[in-house]
């Protein structure tokens, strides 16, 4: 098979998708999704369990054959070209792909051997990796015995071992602890502005906040909205209170008095008496909140802030789709 | 954290060969052995225990002096060996997939058969390990080939073709089936009684009528036939023919369909 000459144009996305849609059985995971990653980006899908973040990155990565649409990643078209497509990206699937048996050292060997470097250049690069990814001291233990972190950095190691132009994450950072979650994002910023261009995805809001220059929200395998961190906020809104009653029964009261002030949207959290809702500004919150302390209803907690990713939802879909509201039901 | 920016860009080396990427997976084969030598312990303990079993516990009865006996049996067990290996191998595929490996390795643009290709190369140095463990077991006890070295080495051969045909049942087995334990207690299910209703371990002769006429078509007899024949100079074309009768079928029907379900998956 002949891998062509990409005919990808400098300003040409690194990735173009149309229409690409998969279904298992009944269930239609990736719906018709339109996607245009620039070169060099950091790019987050976003989205809950089951949206179809996994099985749209497994179609771009040559792991799953599309139903319908297509796609082109760094000019090789995924139908036409799918070895060349390979010979362009790395994917770091959302579980580890790692040979437990083996120690970091020879994954990183092997891999190297299969794409093609000789025995000297394989043991040089998985050097290099394991150096550059904190894992010297733990490069001659089994891969069984690393701790998640450990395995997440020998993963993208893995994915590292030939430059790729386009590398996928899968929720590059699931289970991991806040520390070593600092420590992928660093990676993953070193890595982008070296030149790779990165789709990775997400169930955190905050992760694509804090990596992403553009966000596509998908839910039920399909987009439903694109945007900068920026832009998403913006349609959402980010002065967003939260409220924690003492008393669960005063839930119904507290969210008409709030309804009342702030306006529609008010939120019914998935667990417990939280409330949230669009304030605004701290000064409306403020009256708020002493609306409802002046009507005697007890407050456990409050708090400003972002909203969250079911928030997102809400403000996104009007609410009709909103997990928050399914999970109330 | 030692800094990733230090990490050098490194392009895409020449492609290598299938056989190159092949010899790749067969030294992770290679890795594994060192890394896990319990697995040897699977492979050769059960065909051990049965050694000393049916010798020393069947042996007088069977054939008159356990010496005797083990002459007949040692050959068989290495077909029985050989066979039962090919389990594991499938547990290893399966495994493998479990793990997400062959998400990795199916996103290297190599040659997409090479990791099955490599897997044979692992399983036939397993059948060489496992093999020469039994037989040394077995030279230990008393047993003498009597066509001698040459002999031997021949039968050998025999058991890796034996090997590689049936290994196919399982790769199949191992692609269809989500769990490792599973291809293992489908394995063995149909493997028991298939090494059992064979003249592995007795001489069909004093088998009821039905069962004899299995024992005598039975793939499993045909290779230990031959393999007997190797291993005492005694062995005639039409018995290896006959030996290599479900190995050739297998791979010819089912290294497409390892195929095809391999590019489903
Ligand atoms: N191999 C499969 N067979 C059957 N259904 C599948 C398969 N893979 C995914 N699905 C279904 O497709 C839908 C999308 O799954 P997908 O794994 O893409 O979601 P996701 O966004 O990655 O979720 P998560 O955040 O849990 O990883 C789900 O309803 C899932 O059950
Ligand atoms: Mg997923």
């Amino acid at each position: 098979m002949k891998d062509g000459p990409s005919t990808l144009a400098p300003d040409d996305p690194a990735i173009r998708v149309r229409g690409l849609a998969r279904s298992f059985g009944a269930t239609q995971a990736v719906a018709g999704i339109d996607l245009d990653v620039p070169r060099g980006m950091i790019f987050a899908i976003l989205g809950p369990n089951g949206a179809g973040k996994t099985t749209l990155l497994r179609m771009l990565a040559t792991l799953l054959e599309p139903d319908a649409g297509e796609a082109t990643v760094m000019g090789h078209d995924l139908r036409r070209a799918p070895h060349a497509v390979r010979g362009a990206i790395a994917m770091t699937g959302q579980f580890a792909s790692l040979d437990e048996d083996l120690t970091g050292r020879e994954n990183l060997i092997m891999l190297s051997r299969l794409w093609g470097f000789g025995r000297r250049a394989a043991r040089e690069r998985a050097a290099d990796l394991l150096a550059a990814f904190d894992l010297a001291d733990a490069a001659n233990r089994q891969v069984q015995d690393y701790s998640g972190g450990m395995r997440r950095r020998l993963d993208i190691a893995a994915s590292l071992i030939v430059t790729p132009g386009v590398l996928f994450l899968d929720e590059p950072t699931t289970g991991l602890d806040p520390s070593a979650r600092q420590k992928v994002w660093r990676l993953i910023r070193r890595l982008a502005a070296s030149g790779v261009t990165i789709l990775l995805t997400t169930q955190y809001l905050e992760e694509a906040d804090q990596l992403a220059a553009r966000i596509a929200v998908i839910d039920h395998g399909r987009k439903i909205a694109e945007g900068t961190s920026r832009e998403l906020k913006a349609a959402t809104g980010s002065g967003f209170l939260h409220v924690t009653l003492a008393d669960a029964a005063e839930l119904e009261r507290a969210a008409g008095m709030l309804a009342a002030r702030l306006g529609a949207g008010v939120q019914r959290g998935a667990e417990g008496a939280v409330l949230s809702v669009m304030a605004g500004s701290p000064e409306a919150a403020n009256a708020a909140l002493s609306e409802l302390i002046a009507a005697g209803i007890g407050l456990a907690d409050f708090s400003m802030g972002t909203p969250t990713l079911d928030e997102v939802f809400f403000a996104l879909t009007g609410g009709s789709d909103a997990p928050a509201e399914e999970a109330a039901q | 954290m030692t800094d990733i920016a230090s990490l050098k860009r490194m392009e895409r080396p020449a492609p290598p060969s299938g056989l190159s990427n092949a010899l790749v997976f067969g030294w992770r084969a290679v890795l594994k052995f060192r890394h896990v030598p319990e697995q040897l312990f699977d492979l050769v303990m059960t065909p051990i225990m049965f050694t000393l079993l049916f010798t020393f516990v069947f042996g007088g009865a069977l054939a008159g002096s356990p010496d005797d006996y083990l002459q007949f049996f040692l050959p068989g067990i290495l077909v029985q060996t050989v066979v039962f290996n090919a389990v594991y191998s499938g547990m290893g595929l399966s495994t493998d997939f479990q793990k997400g490996l062959f998400d990795r390795f199916r996103t290297l643009p190599v040659w997409s058969l090479a990791p099955f290709a490599g897997l044979m190369v692992g399983d036939i140095l397993r059948h060489l390990i496992a093999g020469m463990i039994i037989l040394a077991i077995g030279l230990m006890l008393g047993y003498r080939p009597e066509a001698g070295i040459l002999g031997v080495a021949g039968a050998f051969v025999l058991l890796l073709g034996i090997g590689f045909g049936v290994g196919w049942i399982f790769l199949v087995l191992g692609l269809l089936v989500r769990t490792p334990t599973t291809v293992m207690t489908l394995g063995f299910t149909f493997l028991f009684p298939v090494t059992f209703a064979s003249n592995i371990m007795v001489d069909p002769a004093t088998m009821p009528d039905w069962l004899r006429a299995f024992v005598e078509v039975n793939p499993v007899s045909l290779m230990t036939t031959a393999m007997r024949g190797l291993m005492a100079g005694t062995v005639t074309a039409a018995e290896i023919g006959r030996a290599l009768i479900a190995p050739v079928a297998l791979t010819v029907l089912l290294a497409p369909l390892t195929l095809i379900l391999y590019r489903r998956k």
